[in-house]
């Protein structure tokens, strides 16, 4: 399964949530949950999750943000094709409103 | 003295992501307005409102507009008040460095006294 976070890790427990519940499978940041893809406080919180979840972030959002650049290493970048690739990849997908 | 009378002090106090959500526009279009009617008019960032100043946004690959470089145009309104609490810019593993333009960082007790002193608080 795809889960597909948008809320930033700081302001909203949508990624705990994912991570608590699920199993396994692919995450997707994307909207202000590129957040929890760079370094801060919610680091350590990631890399736990990249022990269980491939985890992907969204390209275009982290530039608009400023924070391209300070990608967690083992985090994967994606584009808008990238998404569409993870969505037919998967049966099913979630958004963690 | 008349005039003096009023002046008042405006804190906008900027708590959202930019993008994610129009608080941070929404926000910015104000304060120029205030800033028209030659108010005392401060800033504070703080949660992730530290992100509205963090340099290099590019947003053409999300089709929105990048209103960040406004932010270094508020000097010439006078705007010139700029708070970024240090915890808050700290936890999100920034620094002074990362953000666009000239700010007073401040630990959130000392925040807390500048707000309690304004005449108005606009929250965003």
């Amino acid at each position: 399964m795809l889960h597909i976070i948008n809320k930033s890790p700081y302001e909203n427990n949508s990624l705990d949530s994912c991570v608590r519940v699920a199993q396994s499978g692919d995450i997707l940041l994307i909207e202000d949950a590129v957040y929890a893809a760079v370094g801060g406080a919610a680091e350590k919180q990631v890399s736990e999750a990249m022990k269980q979840f491939k985890i992907h972030v969204l390209q275009s959002d982290l530039e608009a943000r400023g924070i391209a650049d300070k990608v967690i290493a083992g985090i994967n970048k994606v584009d808008y094709a990238g998404f569409v690739d993870l969505v037919a990849k998967n049966d099913s997908c979630q958004s963690w409103l | 003295m008349s005039e003096d009378a009023s002046i008042k002090k405006f804190m906008f106090v900027n708590r959202k992501a930019p993008y994610g959500t129009i608080y941070a526009l929404e926000s910015l279009e104000v304060v120029l307005i205030t800033a028209a009617f030659d108010q005392d008019v401060s800033l504070a960032f703080l949660d992730d409102g530290v992100y509205q100043l963090k340099k290099g946004q590019q947003t053409k690959g999300i089709d929105t507009k990048n209103f960040s470089p406004t932010y270094r145009a508020l000097e010439g309104y006078d705007i010139e008040k700029l708070y970024v609490e240090k915890e808050s810019m700290e936890a999100r593993g920034l620094t002074e460095d990362d953000l666009l333009v000239d700010v007073t960082v401040m630990g959130r007790k000392e925040l807390g006294e500048l707000m309690a002193e304004q005449n108005v608080v606009l929250s965003f």
